[in-house]
């Protein structure tokens, strides 16, 4: 985006409250053309109702969107530009796939030909050419999502909203819709905002995730950064597993700290935040795959002792649950690489557990 | 031995079928027996002793002479039209009246909707006769409701159409009027379910594809509701077009409905072959729409089935 324009969609300090109940507090969101944007959060975290503010089902009670330039106050869902496609699918019972698909040309200024030829068009996009004559209880659950997703395209709008687009699909039949939706926004370059309350699936999908909770934006950014620099405890434990201890900062040096973690029993080498100061208290994290497992005490900046006490093994990798000296646990994943070699640790076995002092993160939030 | 056996023959089977006789039985003793005798009272003829009809003496066995001037006498003719027309307008009316008042209970509150509910199934719980005379007493000359309608009126035409009173007791309109009244709850119920099963989501798409709020009732809500509009029609129609204590109450006797032809005939002509006929013609009539929609309720079923 060059400097200076405006961005194409800018959600700025929208709020919304129903009565007494916030909704949506203050968020505030740019999105820029062709983007897939997800708004990641558990039910309740006010992703859906951003979204209906999208679509202008819902006003907000503060703040204003403006798409494209476009302030979308007071527009009403049928004058906007923007499609959704909606959790149940919404397809029309009474109209056939055809019908469905074509429905919104009705208010498009087109001849009947060019019309058909569009539904032609959008029904090849999803791979439904021979279904068009169908009703929708005719055909299978995927099949209803990819009518529900020409439907939403078939106007051409400016942005495109995917409410929970995979929730109602079998987890095979995920994957494979998955990359489809994917191809299908390059191919269309539609911007897509997605919501979801599935981590894998807003990671895998998109471009950008905006963590949600309790009506606000924690943290917006690509996936990986979201997942390796996490701002705060709920948005490392929203996304993925993770093991957190109480600790106090004990040494700062340039880009490195020591932190005194007690449930380690010792003091373990870190990266360092922003204004970190000695005798700071925080919360030490660590994700399950950064850390490696020995039988032997490896030599490595941070060695922790410990005894495993759960093990549970699902063919390529290992889980273990590992109990420190000071009685609390840490969850170790292994992939396991070699046939046969290394003796996989098992139950009761002493264990050291090492990792990289740039693989800790540190959180004050 | 043999008790067993009867036993067995009951758990096997027996008391499923015993079961499924018990409304077949039911239609047989209430509805097809006294069909036949009606069926065989139409074909009789009108003798002076008691009861009034006889087979034979110098008239065929089987006399179809009722029959003939179903279609030749100009009463039945025009008591059948008038019957179907008012019971059209009825329906019509019942229709354009209870769909959005039907629409409107699925839109509120559930704390609102079981009162609302509640208050259009109340008039049932006095009885027809006196919510018939009560309206008789309402459409008086002197009511206050005929005189609030007449000084409405007044003000509002020039000054020699001016009325003293509106003339409705004992019209075609009071008929219609009281119809409409009886039988609206009718098509309200029938309409209120199947618009409460409608997913609200439909809606919500059908306005995100770019339809205003009317052009989305036209889509989506009115051919989906399409059952239930079907079965309040049916359930106002078929009783308004029998309809008899109205006209009779309220009714002007030079528009007469089939089902006070009947009544006439019986009552004080004798004619019970005749009165028979037509009440055998009115079944007829009657049958043919229900039947219609039986079908299109097992098509409906069928493709229900299919999800």
């Amino acid at each position: 985006m060059p400097d200076g324009a405006p961005p194409f969609l800018l959600i700025e300090g929208v709020s919304k409250s129903f009565g007494s109940f916030q909704a949506v507090k203050d968020v505030t969101l740019t999105i820029d053309k062709g983007e897939i944007f997800a708004l990641l959060g558990g039910s309740g975290c006010g992703k859906t109702t951003l979204l209906r503010m999208l679509a202008g089902f819902e006003e907000p009670t503060a703040g204003r969107i403006m798409l494209d330039g476009q302030d979308m106050s007071g527009v009403p869902p049928w004058e906007r530009p923007v499609h959704m496609m909606f959790q149940s699918y919404a397809l029309f019972p009474h109209m056939t796939v055809a019908q469905n698909v074509g429905y919104g040309l009705k208010h498009e200024p087109m001849s009947p030909a060019d019309r058909t030829a569009r539904v032609q068009e959008m029904l090849d996009l999803v791979q439904l050419t021979q279904f068009g004559h169908r009703k929708p209880h005719q055909i299978s659950g995927g099949q209803r999502q990819r009518v529900a997703l020409a439907r939403a395209l078939a106007r051409q709008p400016k942005l495109l909203l995917l409410d929970e687009p995979l929730a109602a699909l079998d987890k095979k039949l995920r994957e494979h819709t998955q990359f489809e939706l994917m191809s299908i926004q390059e191919r269309t370059g539609v911007t897509f905002i997605v919501v979801t309350h599935d981590q894998e699936e807003a990671m895998t999908l998109a471009d950008r995730i905006a963590v949600m909770d309790k009506g606000q934006v924690k943290q917006v950014g690509p996936p990986g950064e979201v997942y390796e620099h996490p701002s705060s405890r709920f948005v490392a434990n929203f996304l993925g597993s993770m093991s957190q201890y109480e600790a106090v900062v004990s040494k700062v040096s340039g880009q490195n700290a020591e932190i005194d973690v007690p449930a380690f029993a010792r003091s373990v080498q870190t990266g360092i935040l922003s204004d970190l100061v000695k005798g700071e208290t925080l919360t030490l994290a660590i994700r399950p795959e950064k850390l490696m497992i020995h039988h032997d005490r490896p030599d490595a900046a941070n060695v922790i002792e410990g005894e495993i006490k759960d093990l549970a093994y699902f063919g390529k990798d290992s889980l273990y649950r590992v109990i420190l000296p000071s009685g609390q646990l840490l969850s170790v994943h292994a992939v396991n690489a070699k046939r046969k070699g290394d003796k996989r640790p098992d139950w009761h076995d002493k264990v050291w557990i090492s990792f990289d002092p740039a693989s800790a993160i540190l959180l004050r939030d | 031995m043999a008790a067993s056996r009867l036993s067995t023959w009951f758990n096997r089977k027996g008391w499923s079928d015993l079961i499924i006789a018990l409304p077949y039985l039911w239609l047989v003793l209430w509805f097809l027996v006294p069909f036949l005798i009606v069926l065989a009272m139409s074909v009789a003829s009108q003798t002076a002793m008691a009861p009034p009809f006889g087979y034979g003496g110098e008239n065929p066995v089987i006399n179809l002479k009722g029959y003939q001037r179903l279609f030749t006498d100009d009463l039945y003719i025009r008591s059948f039209l008038i019957s179907l027309v008012n019971a059209g307008i009825a329906t019509i009316l019942c229709l354009a009246l209870g769909y959005p008042m039907a629409l409107g209970l699925t839109r509120v509150s559930k704390s609102w909707r079981s009162i609302l509910l509640m208050l259009v199934i109340l008039p049932f719980w006095t009885s027809f006769l006196l919510r018939v005379y009560a309206w008789m007493g309402l459409m008086g000359k002197s009511s206050w409701f005929n005189q609030l309608l007449t000084d409405i009126w007044n003000f509002v035409v020039p000054l020699d159409w001016a009325l003293k009173s509106i003339p409705m007791m004992n019209t075609n309109f009071a008929v219609v009027l009281v119809m409409v009244y009886t039988y609206l709850p009718f098509m309200i119920l029938p309409l209120y379910s199947s618009l409460e099963r409608l997913d609200p989501t439909l809606d919500e798409a059908a306005m995100d594809l770019g339809s205003r709020p009317f052009r989305v009732f036209l889509d989506v809500t009115l051919p989906q509701s399409m059952p239930g509009i079907i079965a309040g029609g049916l359930l106002v129609f078929i009783p308004a077009a029998g309809e008899l204590v109205i006209p009779t109450l309220v009714g002007d006797a030079s528009t007469p409905m089939i089902g006070r032809v009947i009544a006439d005939e019986f009552n004080y002509a004798r004619d019970w072959p005749m009165a028979s006929t037509v009440a055998v013609a009115l079944l007829v009539l009657m049958v043919l729409p229900t039947m219609l929609y039986s079908r299109y309720q097992a098509q409906a079923e069928g493709r229900e089935a299919q999800r």
